[in-house]
């Protein structure tokens, strides 16, 4: 599966059984692969191929990746990698959990599943863990666009301009009725002469 | 906790915690800093929210604390107070331009940083390193483990109360260290030293010289040190027997680096993967014995005096040649389709780039395993049934830096 100079090969396993092959591959006496190093999510999008004999166009279903890093401390030996995917990357994105394995992965699946949107059954607390709890996208995938307008923050600012608007609904005309108001509103600093922004925020954090 | 069966109590009280206060306040990130949450066993139980802007926790890093009095009965890390999406970053530009964005992820140890994520690529690549520059690496490596455990050491009796004499003892040997990476460098912290197939500037023979005078003096600074503070009584209480790791525990949890050593776990990736250089050196690796906060200070300790010992063995056989390989190409860089997982013994931990190629100039997954972030795995289980000033120490001796931790 890797053909570059790293050759480090890795195992596709099948989702359903991942968690007792980990078992095993901890527990195994020759194996004892007690250390988790890294484990990381991976986004494969739907890739369009086209057949180069009939020009025909075929979707190939893309997928979300888990690869664990596996060595032993006792053996000194490793890695072993192994890779579990999901069926897709719509509906079905359901994988084990190695964490009641592994504990490391506990927070490196939270990571999996605030980035990439991979629930993992059986992990013990399964929340975001860089991304606030109000946020819905998941940024690590290749399709996210980023808001373009994520700087705006809400403040109170913009509702306190609005309900001063409306208790005063109509600011002094300039010059007209005492010249300090004249000279507040010239200098661009009464409540009347900033306009509260208009922007609605498509991601309110 | 007068009642004899603890362990009933302890379970029952979980519960009582799992059921009623999970909803509260489980996964919250905003919220009032302190909150009573009434518990049929015990009353009210507190609600304390340590950090994000805290002193003791070094950095924007929140710990939500419950105490049952002054105990720790329940503590949950909130992270992501500082994340900038830095894999994300990396994926969207070349290999050559993420490395001095390495530098800021654990903005202490930038060396170390550079020379995993140049480790990485190497790999990826298939490029390999002149001697010299592997020797340059090397020096650089210690050098930063220098500078990183004298500043866990002076914040560690931070942590303990001694208000800032003993740190700035540390920061006075640090700045020298920093000073010496400003000269060669260009920037302290920021260093963007390492590139992959070498090392980016040729120290002058006056550079190598004041280093190995800093060197030699170094054991001086610890010793000064180590008379006025390790047999200190206060110390000893603080530190000894808290926070204490079992080794299958810690090894299950990931922890890595002088925390899982400070275990008795003999497991340093300079010995056991023998990346660079390491295996042309003599020396040694401490071991601790029984995993608490004192042992994990103490092996940070033993640690700088065996980089001492291999400063001083790099700066005698260093060979004269080239730093860069003249095959290597870092500009235009496209590696072919393959991954590589490069990890080394970063000053915290096992610091690891894990990268896939797919023949673009970018990376197509680009991932840094971060260890300070895995350490504090087993924060609540070491801070359960202590105080929040023993949580406070507890956390100063895992030694994380929130740049790492929330990338």
């Amino acid at each position: 599966m890797n053909a570059g100079p790293a050759a480090e090969h890795s195992l596709l396993v099948d989702a359903a059984h991942a968690r007792e092959i980990a078992t095993f591959l901890r527990d195994d006496e020759a194996l004892r692969l007690d250390y988790c190093s890294n484990a990381t999510g991976i986004d494969w999008p739907d890739k369009e191929v086209v057949d180069p004999a009939t020009k025909a166009k075929t979707v190939q279903p893309g997928c979300l990746e888990a690869v664990y890093h596996l060595y032993s401390i006792s053996r000194k030996q490793g890695p072993v990698i192994l890779r579990v995917r999901t069926a897709n990357r719509s509906d079905q994105v359901t994988l084990p959990s190695l964490t009641p394995v592994w504990k490391s992965c506990e927070f490196q699946e939270r990571e999996i599943f605030d980035l990439y949107g991979v629930v993992f059954e059986g992990h013990p607390d399964l929340r975001r863990l860089l991304m606030w709890d109000g946020f819905k996208d998941y940024p690590m995938r290749r399709d996210y666009v980023a808001p373009d307008d994520f700087e705006w923050e809400p403040t109170p600012h913009g509702n306190v301009l609005e309900r001063a608007k409306a208790h005063w609904p109509a600011a002094p005309v300039a010059g007209v009725a005492d010249p300090g108001a004249s000279a507040a509103a010239g200098a661009g600093t009464g409540p009347g002469s900033t306009t509260p922004p208009t922007k609605t925020p498509e991601a309110k954090p | 906790m007068s009642c004899s069966d603890q362990s009933g109590l302890d379970a029952a009280m979980r519960d009582a915690l799992g059921g009623s206060a999970r909803s509260l306040f489980g996964g919250a990130t905003t919220g009032p800093t302190v909150r009573a949450v009434h518990d049929e066993f015990h009353g009210d139980l507190l609600e304390v929210s340590m950090g994000p802007q805290h002193p003791s926790t070094h950095g924007v890093f929140r710990m939500v604390v419950t105490l049952d009095g002054e105990q720790i009965v329940k503590l949950k890390p909130v992270f992501g107070y500082l994340h900038r999406n830095h894999e994300k970053i990396a994926e969207g530009t070349s290999y050559l331009s993420s490395m001095p964005y390495t530098d800021r992820l654990d903005y202490l140890c930038s060396m170390t940083n550079n020379w995993a994520y140049a480790l990485a690529v190497e790999k990826l690549g298939g490029i390999s390193v002149p001697d010299r520059a592997q020797y340059l690496r090397v020096i650089m490596a210690e050098l930063t483990r220098l500078v990183n455990h004298s500043c866990l050491v002076g914040f560690l009796f931070n942590d303990l109360g001694t208000s800032f004499t003993p740190l700035l003892y540390a920061f006075r040997e640090r700045e020298k260290i920093l000073d010496l990476f400003e000269s060669l460098s260009g920037s302290r912290m920021m260093c963007n030293y390492q590139r992959f197939g070498g090392c980016r500037v040729d120290p002058p023979a006056d550079w190598l010289a004041a280093a190995a005078a800093l060197v030699d003096n170094f054991p001086r600074f610890l010793d000064e040190y180590e008379t006025m503070l390790t047999g200190n009584e206060i110390m000893l209480a603080r530190t000894q027997g808290i926070g204490a790791m079992d080794p299958a525990r810690a090894i299950n949890a990931g922890i890595t680096g002088p925390c899982l050593r400070a275990c008795g776990v003999d497991y340093d990736l300079r010995k056991v993967d023998g990346y660079g250089f390491y295996p042309r050196f003599d020396f040694r690796v401490p071991l601790g014995e029984h995993g608490d906060t004192y042992d994990r200070y103490m092996l940070r300790i033993l640690e700088m005096r065996e980089s001492v010992k291999i400063l001083q063995q790099a700066f005698r056989d260093l060979p004269a040649g080239p730093i860069m390989d003249p095959k290597a190409k870092l500009r235009g860089f496209r590696p072919k389709p393959g991954e590589a997982y490069g990890r080394l013994e970063g000053p915290k931990g096992e610091l690891g780039f894990y990268l896939i190629s797919d023949g673009s100039p970018n990376p197509y997954r680009y991932r840094v395993r971060p260890p300070s972030l895995i350490n504090l795995t087993l924060l609540e289980e070491l801070c359960l049934g202590r105080t929040v000033a023993d949580a406070v120490v507890i956390l100063g001796s895992i030694d994380i830096v929130l740049g790492e931790v929330d990338r």
